[in-house]
């Protein structure tokens, strides 16, 4: 037997995955927002509580972090008056690899100046019927996008209150539902089990759902909602189960962001994870003023898993993580 | 006492779970971009045979089991106990009724069967993927009818019931694929 391990995985996806590249730059460029370019490579890293950095160590000894997202670089070019800016970015998570992940991924990511998070939810569907409509043999997305709140999911579906709710009711919620979990989790995390494991599984399979307005707690980079209090405006788009794309109404206050920086590094340090260097350049940037703007990243290797109709991303990648 | 976390569950790993040795067939890394990640696992109970769908929070850890397969002869029923001998070094095992399950009926003396010891226990015994058993019992045979699809019941030496086709006799040798439960041959 030859050993036939380095061969290329998804050769039935190349030429879909060119077409598909050429077609969000030419969606871009139609809309006249400028393709930049950011390291992959930084002094610093985001301390998100569930989002590891690869560590790149030089034989000098001099050390930096993997990209998880162009997030902190693209919002220094906004702040230093870029205008409307796209990228597509290769991103590394540490620790993330099953059907639907591989550690190293393509992330677009754009911001567009003067939205809010509603108009850049209308523009990032129009972006996925786009594209879809390039090549007669892609799936496209049912008519019809289902759109709701964060909490009004939770409590249409499970009769949950996902703000108010405790981790007991969670668990009661979850074992309703038939899920027999393992573990010591907070709400948050709980949120997260029956959004993933009960809630989009119950998405329809054709369509496309935003859900937004999540919990303070999950805010991440969003602004507060003056819509939903208690809530940040931020909305994930899902297609079918499959989550594609995470977006803001991006967070300008630098006091806020300082607060949740701080409360993620307590909360990693509390659980003995990883402290990541911070990033000082991205904390001056907010100071100095993160324009008014809305920002969103759709994980490409997922589009074209459902553009293909295909339920495992080594179909899509030509050398996954174990074959790279 | 050996562990495994959650980044090493895949197919074929033998974990303990609630005082039972599991085996995992599936593993499912499940994770929101932004939220906690999860392993969604399905099981199948090694004692009981039982499957079961559980969901880890990842990055936590469970006990390994002590779960080995080792080749061993079957030598004999007493009736009450079945006995099986590793051929290598003479040692002995006995199992009962209810711990062989549907494997007894496949058991021919000197078989070489797979039997999975836990914590040096016998758990379960895979039998020979093919055995050649003889019928005792069966209608007589239909003469000429060798193509077409009829099939009848026949009890064979061990007290498994298989479907043969018509044309095949008592007290024939027939080989059976012991994970269908069918028929493949005459011997």
């Amino acid at each position: 037997m030859h050993d036939l391990s380095w061969r290329p995985g998804a050769a039935a996806a190349r030429d879909h995955r060119a077409r598909l590249n050429a077609g969000l730059r030419a969606f871009f460029s139609d809309q006249g927002v400028l393709e930049v370019e950011t390291p992959l490579l930084s002094a610093g890293a985001p301390q998100d509580p569930a989002i590891e950095s690869w560590r790149a160590c030089a034989p000098d000894g001099v050390s930096g972090y993997l990209q998880t997202s162009p997030e902190y670089p693209m919002k220094r070019l906004l702040a230093d008056g870029s205008g409307d800016i796209y990228q597509m970015a290769r991103v590394f998570r540490g620790g993330e690899q099953g059907h639907r992940h591989n550690p190293e991924f393509t992330l677009l990511e754009w911001y567009r100046l003067g939205y809010d998070h509603h108009r850049l939810m209308d523009e990032l569907v129009g972006l996925v019927h786009t594209v879809a409509a390039l090549d007669p043999r892609w799936h496209r997305p049912g008519g019809g996008v289902r759109r709701l709140p964060y909490c009004d999911l939770f409590r249409e579906a499970l009769d949950l209150d996902p703000l108010s709710c405790t981790t007991d009711d969670c668990a009661a919620a979850a074992a309703d539902a038939g899920l027999d979990l393992t573990g010591r989790l907070d709400r948050d995390a709980w949120l997260d089990a029956l959004m993933s494991l009960v809630l989009a599984p119950r998405f329809p399979s054709d369509r496309l759902t935003l859900v937004f307005d999540y919990p303070e707690s999950q805010a991440v980079l969003a602004r507060p909602s003056e819509a939903s209090p208690g809530c940040a405006s931020r909305f994930e788009l899902y297609w079918g189960d499959l989550e594609l794309a995470n977006g803001f109404h991006e967070l300008t206050d630098p006091a806020i962001f300082l607060a949740r920086r701080k409360q993620d590094r307590e909360r990693r340090a509390r659980e003995g994870q990883a402290l990541p260097d911070i990033d000082a350049f991205f904390a001056a940037a907010m100071t100095s003023g993160l324009p008014d703007c809305a920002g969103v990243a759709l994980g490409v290797d997922r589009l074209l898993m459902c553009l293909l109709g295909t339920r495992d991303i080594a179909t899509v990648i030509d050398f996954p993580w174990g074959r790279a | 006492m050996a562990t495994y976390s959650t980044s090493e569950f895949r197919g074929g790993l033998k974990i303990l779970l609630d005082g039972d040795p599991q085996v995992i067939v599936e593993n499912e890394f499940v994770k929101p971009g932004k939220g906690q990640a999860f392993n969604r696992v399905r099981l199948r109970n090694l004692r009981t045979g039982r499957v079961l769908e559980k969901t880890f929070k990842s990055g936590e850890t469970v006990e390994a089991a002590d779960v080995m397969d080792t080749d061993m002869q079957y030598l004999y029923t007493d009736g009450e106990f079945w006995h099986f001998m590793v051929p290598s070094s003479f040692e002995q095992y006995a199992m009962s009724q209810a711990a062989l399950g549907d494997s007894a009926q496949w058991l021919k003396e000197q078989d070489v069967c797979v039997v999975t010891l836990w914590n040096g226990e016998p758990l379960s015994v895979t039998p020979p993927n093919f055995v050649e058993l003889k019928i005792v019992q069966c209608d007589p045979g239909v003469r000429g009818d060798t193509a077409q699809g009829g099939t009848k019941p026949a009890t064979l030496e061990t007290g498994a019931v298989v479907k043969v086709p018509l044309f095949v006799e008592e007290g024939e040798t027939v080989k059976v694929d012991t994970r269908s439960g069918e028929y493949v041959s005459r011997v």
